[in-house]
C-alpha cells in the first residue's frame, strides 16, 4: 500500500517539477498562465490524495474553495492580457459595460 | 434597453431554476439537508441573485431527463477516452503537431444551448472554444491533431453532434425537430 | 464471499491505483506542456487530463472514506471544476489567439482569421464576434419562449 502511495507521490513530484520548468522559461505570458493553472490543479489533486493517504476528510473545504476560485486568476489575467494588447477587433470600451 | 427595464421583466418563473440550483449547491456545501440549511439557502440565494444581477437565462421549456443523462454520460465517456488520447499524444514520439481552427455554425439560436455546447466541446480534450460569435451562434474551435481536410470535417461534425445530443435533451421543440432528421 | 477485512484492502488498493492514474495524467499534462509547440496546443495538454485526474481523486476519496456524506460534499468540487475549467480555457485560449501566441504553421486551417479580417473590414468590427452580454442583443432572438 505504502509503495503505491509513494509511486503516486513521486510521479506527481516529477510532474510539478516539469510544470515549473515551463512556468520559469515561458516564453509568453500565456504559457506561464497555463503552467500556473496546471500547478493549482495539481495542488488540488495532491490535497485530495493526502486525504486518501492519511485517511481523513478534513481538507474537503479546502478542495472546494480551491476548485471554486481556481478560475479567478486565469480569467483576470487573460482579460488583462487581451486588453493590454488592444485587439483592434474589439472596442474595449464596451467590455466594461457587461458588469452591472 | 436599460438595466431597469430588463430587471422588471424577470419573472419568478425565470428565476426559479437558478434559485433552486443555488439552494441545492448551498446544501451540498454544508453536506446536510435540514430545515435550517434550506431556509438559509433560500435567503442566501435570493441575496446573491439580487446583489450580483445577471440577465435571465431563457430555458427552452422542454427537458428530457433520460436524454440529458445520455448527454452527460456521453460527455464524460468522451472525456475519459480523449484525456488518455491527449496524454498519449504528449508522451508519444514527436510527430508533426498540427491543429486546426474550425468554424462551426450551430443550428441553435438559443444562448443556453450555445453555452452548453461550448462547455461540452471544451470538456472533451483536444478541442477548445477560442472564439464565440453570439449573434450568429458560431463557435470557433481549436482542435488538436488534425492532419487532413477530412479530419477538419470530422471535428466539425463532432461539435454538431454534441449540439444535437444537447438539443435532444434540452432544446426547444422546434429546434429539436429541425435537427432531428 | 469476501470478509470485511478483504473488502477494506480491496477498496484501499483501488483508491491507491486511482491516485496513481491521476498522477500519471498530471505527468502527461506536464510533459505535454513542455513538448507541444505553441501555447494553444499546450492549453489542450494542460487543462483536460487534469479534470479527469480530479474526478479520479474524488472517487478515490469517496472509496477510502466509504461514506455517502463525503461523496455529497465532494460533488461541488467536481461541479465547480467542470463548469469553470472550460471557461478559463476559453478565456486563456482567446487571449492567446488574439495576442498571436501561436504558430500559424501548425494550423492546418484557420477559419477564424478569415472572419476576423472580414469583420475588421466591415462597418461594425466589434459586437458581432464578441460575447458580451450587452443589453442591446440579449433578448430579441428568444428562441425558447
Amino acid at each position: 500500500m505504502t509503495v503505491l502511495w509513494m509511486i503516486a507521490g513521486a510521479i506527481a513530484m516529477v510532474a510539478v517539477l516539469l510544470v515549473l520548468v515551463r512556468l520559469i522559461t515561458g516564453p509568453t505570458l500565456i504559457d506561464r498562465l497555463i503552467a500556473s493553472d496546471v500547478l493549482l490543479t495539481t495542488l488540488i489533486l495532491v490535497v485530495g490524495a493526502e486525504m486518501v493517504i492519511s485517511g481523513h476528510t478534513r481538507s474537503i473545504p479546502l478542495m472546494v474553495v480551491l476548485a471554486a476560485t481556481a478560475i479567478l486568476a486565469s480569467v483576470a489575467v487573460a482579460r488583462f492580457v487581451t486588453r493590454a494588447t488592444a485587439s483592434p477587433a474589439t472596442p474595449d470600451a464596451e467590455e466594461g459595460s457587461d458588469v452591472r | 434597453m436599460t438595466a431597469v427595464e430588463q430587471r422588471a421583466r424577470v419573472t419568478l418563473r425565470q428565476k426559479l431554476p437558478l434559485l433552486l440550483a443555488l439552494v441545492i449547491l448551498w446544501m451540498l456545501l454544508w453536506g446536510s439537508i435540514t430545515p435550517l440549511t434550506i431556509a438559509t439557502g433560500v435567503v442566501v440565494s435570493l441575496g446573491v441573485t439580487r446583489a450580483f444581477y445577471l440577465p435571465p437565462v431563457e430555458l427552452s421549456g422542454r427537458f428530457n431527463l433520460f436524454w440529458f443523462i445520455v448527454f452527460v454520460g456521453r460527455v464524460l465517456g468522451e472525456m475519459v477516452v480523449a484525456s488518455f488520447q491527449v496524454a498519449v499524444l504528449a508522451i508519444g514520439p514527436r510527430s508533426r503537431h498540427e491543429s486546426a481552427l474550425v468554424k462551426v455554425d450551430l443550428h441553435t439560436r438559443s444562448d443556453f444551448i450555445l453555452t452548453g455546447t461550448a462547455l461540452a466541446v471544451s470538456l472533451v480534450p483536444g478541442s477548445i472554444v477560442v472564439e464565440v460569435d453570439r449573434a450568429s451562434t458560431v463557435l470557433y474551435v481549436h482542435t488538436l491533431s488534425v492532419h487532413s481536410p477530412a479530419q477538419v470535417e470530422k471535428a466539425r461534425a463532432h461539435v454538431l453532434s454534441l449540439e444535437r445530443s444537447l438539443l435532444r435533451a434540452w432544446g426547444s421543440r422546434e429546434e429539436w425537430e429541425a435537427v432531428r432528421s | 464471499m469476501f470478509g470485511e477485512e478483504q473488502w477494506n484492502s480491496i477498496l484501499d488498493i483501488a483508491a491507491a491505483s486511482l491516485l496513481i492514474v491521476a498522477a500519471l495524467l498530471t505527468l502527461a499534462a506536464a510533459i505535454g506542456l513542455l513538448r507541444f509547440p505553441d501555447p494553444l496546443s499546450r492549453l489542450h495538454a494542460a487543462t483536460k487530463p487534469q479534470i479527469l485526474g480530479l474526478l479520479l481523486v474524488v472517487v478515490a476519496i469517496a472509496l477510502s472514506a466509504r461514506s455517502a456524506t463525503v461523496l455529497l460534499l465532494l460533488i461541488p468540487v467536481v461541479v465547480f471544476q467542470l463548469l469553470t475549467a472550460p471557461i478559463s480555457a476559453h478565456m486563456v485560449g482567446r487571449a492567446g489567439y488574439r495576442n498571436g501566441d501561436f504558430e500559424p504553421s501548425t494550423l492546418l486551417v484557420d477559419e477564424l482569421a478569415a472572419d476576423v479580417d472580414a469583420a475588421r473590414g466591415s462597418e461594425l468590427p466589434g459586437g458581432s464576434w464578441d460575447d458580451e452580454a450587452d443589453g442591446g442583443s440579449s433578448n430579441p432572438r428568444g428562441a425558447g419562449s
